[in-house]
C-alpha cells in the first residue's frame, strides 16, 4: 500500500515502505511547459533533503527539482532520456524520475497530502 | 525563470492585450509591455505550426518611425540616416527594406532595425527595449534634414510560415507577388497597412503595420484561418535562434562590432574601406578596422552533443577541465524543429572554424559542443 505525499516546490512521493519514488506534479509540467531534457542524478548517489537533486529543461528554461528528503538514490527512470515529454503526458506516473531509501522517515512529516497540495495550488 | 514580481500595473499593453487574454496567453513582462509568452497550445506545438502552416504574432511592442525628409526628397533621408548606420540607405530602392544597426562611436551596435523606402519618407522598426534611445539619437542627429514621426498608434503583427503567402493573399491581392524585403503600402482587408515580406522566424512570411483602431480586427481576421495560430514570444525565441538570428541586448549589444557579430553580409562595400561613401558613421575607424584586419572574436553557432540545452551566460572553454573561459553563450535552448540543443556565442577568432571542438559549463559540468553553421533550420525565404 503506497502513500502519496507532496512538497512546496510541487514534487510528489509514493512512500512504500522505506523506498520513496519521487517525480514532480502534473501542476508543475504545466507550468514549466513542454520539456525537452531530464538531468538525473546518479544511482547510489546520497541526496541530502533540499539539495539539488534533477533539472528539467523545457523551451523556455531551466529549472532545478529538489531532494525532498534525504536518502540513498536507488533506481532511476531511464525513460526520460529517451522521452522526456513523458513528463508532460503522464508526470504523476509514467514519468517518475528516482527513488530514494529513505533515510529519516521524520522528514516525511513536513509533506503535505493530496488534499493539503489541491489547497497549496488552488 | 521569470520573475512574477514585476508591477503589472506599469507594463504597457498593445492594441492586441485584450484578444491575447481572450485566446488564453500567458501574460508576462517583456521590454515594459504585458505580453503573451505562449497561448494554451504552448511553445512546442507554436514552433512546430509555424514551421509546418503559419503563425500569427503581435510586435506591436516594437518602435514605428517614419523619417521624412524636409526636402520632400527621400535621398536626403537616406543620406541623413547614413550618418548612423554603417548600410547604404541611399541604395534601398522604393518599395524596399534592408537590415540595419545604430552604431556608437566605440563601433558597438546601439540597436539593430529594419529599414524600408516608402518612396517618399522612410519606415523604420526598431527594438521595444531601444525605442525611445533610437527616438533621441534620430532626434539629435537627423533634425536638420529629417521630421522624426513616431507612428506610437500603429500596431505590428507578423505572419510567418509556408501558409503564411495564402492567409493574406485572401486579404492583400498583392502579397503573392511580393518578394522576401519588399516593403510598402497596402490595403489588406480594407485596411491601410504597411506590409513587408519579411520577419524574425526564418519562414517566409508578412509584417504587417497596421493603425492601432484596426489591428483587432484585422487578427481576428487572419486567425479565422484554420492554418494560422497566433504564437507567444517563446515560440519566436525558439523560431529565430534556429534561423540564426540575432536576440538584441544578447547576441549583439554595445560591447560588439557587426563584424564580431558575423553581420558583415549586412554593411555594403559602399561604406567599406575604398566605397563610394566609406565610414561617416559612428564608430567607422573601429568597425572598418575589423573589416579590414579583422576581429580577434566572433559570434559562432554552437552545437551542443547529446540532449541537454546550454543557455545563455554558459562560459565556454577550449578544453574539457581546466584553463580559462575563451567565451560566452549569448543565446542558447533547445530548437523543435532542429530536434536538438543550439546556441550562439562569442568565441576567440582562432577557434571559431566550423566544426572546432569546444566545452560549454553547465551545472559545473564541461559539455561538449561543436562550432556549427548558421542558420540551424534552413531558411524559407521567397527571394
Amino acid at each position: 500500500m503506497t502513500t502519496t505525499l507532496y512538497t512546496s516546490d510541487h514534487e510528489w512521493l509514493a512512500i512504500d515502505g522505506d523506498v520513496a519514488t519521487v517525480g514532480i506534479t502534473d501542476y508543475a509540467q504545466s507550468q514549466l511547459g513542454d520539456v525537452v531534457f531530464v538531468e538525473l542524478p546518479k544511482v547510489g548517489r546520497t541526496l541530502k533533503k533540499a539539495e539539488a537533486a534533477a533539472v528539467v529543461e523545457s523551451v523556455k528554461a531551466a529549472s532545478d527539482v529538489y531532494a525532498p528528503i534525504s536518502g540513498e538514490v536507488l533506481e532511476i527512470n531511464d525513460a526520460l532520456a529517451a522521452e522526456p515529454a513523458l513528463v508532460n503526458s503522464d508526470a504523476q506516473a509514467a514519468a517518475w524520475f528516482f527513488k530514494i531509501r529513505i533515510a529519516d522517515k521524520s522528514e516525511l512529516g513536513g509533506l503535505m497530502d493530496e488534499a493539503a497540495y489541491k489547497a497549496h495550488t488552488a | 525563470m521569470m520573475s512574477v514580481r514585476d508591477d503589472k500595473n506599469s507594463l504597457k499593453r498593445t492594441p492586441l492585450y485584450d484578444l491575447h487574454v481572450s485566446l488564453g496567453g500567458k501574460m508576462v513582462p517583456f521590454a515594459g509591455y504585458d505580453m503573451p509568452v505562449q497561448y494554451p497550445a504552448g511553445v512546442l506545438k507554436e514552433h512546430l505550426h509555424t514551421r509546418s502552416q503559419a503563425g500569427l504574432f503581435d510586435v506591436s511592442h516594437m518602435g514605428q518611425i517614419a523619417l521624412r525628409p524636409k526636402s520632400g526628397k527621400v535621398d536626403d533621408a537616406a543620406r541623413a540616416l547614413e550618418r548612423l548606420v554603417p548600410q547604404d540607405i541611399v541604395a534601398i530602392a522604393p518599395g524596399r527594406q534592408r537590415y540595419a544597426q545604430f552604431t556608437n562611436e566605440a563601433g558597438g551596435i546601439l540597436d539593430d532595425l529594419m529599414v524600408a523606402n516608402f518612396g517618399d519618407h522612410l519606415f523604420l522598426v526598431v527594438n521595444a527595449a531601444c525605442k525611445a534611445e533610437d527616438e533621441a539619437h534620430l532626434r539629435a542627429n537627423l533634425s536638420d534634414a529629417c521630421v522624426i514621426d513616431s507612428l506610437a498608434d500603429r500596431a505590428l503583427v507578423a505572419l510567418q510560415g509556408p501558409k503564411a503567402e495564402s492567409a493574406l493573399a485572401k486579404l492583400c491581392a498583392e502579397a503573392p507577388s511580393m518578394k522576401f524585403m519588399d516593403a510598402g503600402p497596402h490595403t489588406v482587408a480594407g485596411i491601410k497597412c504597411f506590409v513587408s515580406r519579411s520577419g524574425y522566424t526564418g519562414e517566409d512570411g508578412f509584417e504587417i503595420s497596421v493603425p492601432a483602431a484596426d489591428a483587432e480586427r484585422l487578427t481576428k481576421t487572419l486567425l479565422e484561418n484554420p492554418e494560422v495560430m497566433p504564437i507567444g514570444l517563446g515560440a519566436r525565441d525558439s523560431l529565430r535562434l534556429e534561423a540564426g538570428l540575432c536576440l538584441y541586448g544578447h547576441d549583439i549589444d554595445t560591447a560588439t562590432t557587426p563584424v564580431e557579430a558575423a553581420l558583415e553580409w549586412s554593411v555594403q562595400k559602399s561604406r567599406r574601406t575604398g566605397g563610394a561613401r566609406a565610414g561617416g558613421f559612428p564608430g567607422a575607424e573601429k568597425i572598418l578596422a575589423h573589416f579590414d584586419n579583422g576581429a580577434s572574436r566572433r559570434r559562432v553557432g554552437l552545437r551542443p552533443e547529446g540532449r541537454a540545452p546550454v543557455r545563455e551566460g554558459a562560459l565556454l572553454f577550449a578544453d574539457g577541465a581546466g584553463g580559462e573561459p575563451i567565451g560566452k553563450v549569448t543565446s542558447g535552448g533547445f530548437g523543435p524543429s532542429l530536434n536538438a540543443p543550439m546556441a550562439m556565442g562569442y568565441v576567440p577568432a582562432n577557434l571559431g572554424a566550423l566544426e572546432t571542438k569546444l566545452f560549454a559549463e553547465v551545472r559545473g559540468q564541461r559539455l561538449p559542443l561543436t562550432v556549427a553553421a548558421m542558420p540551424f533550420v534552413k531558411n524559407t525565404y521567397k527571394r
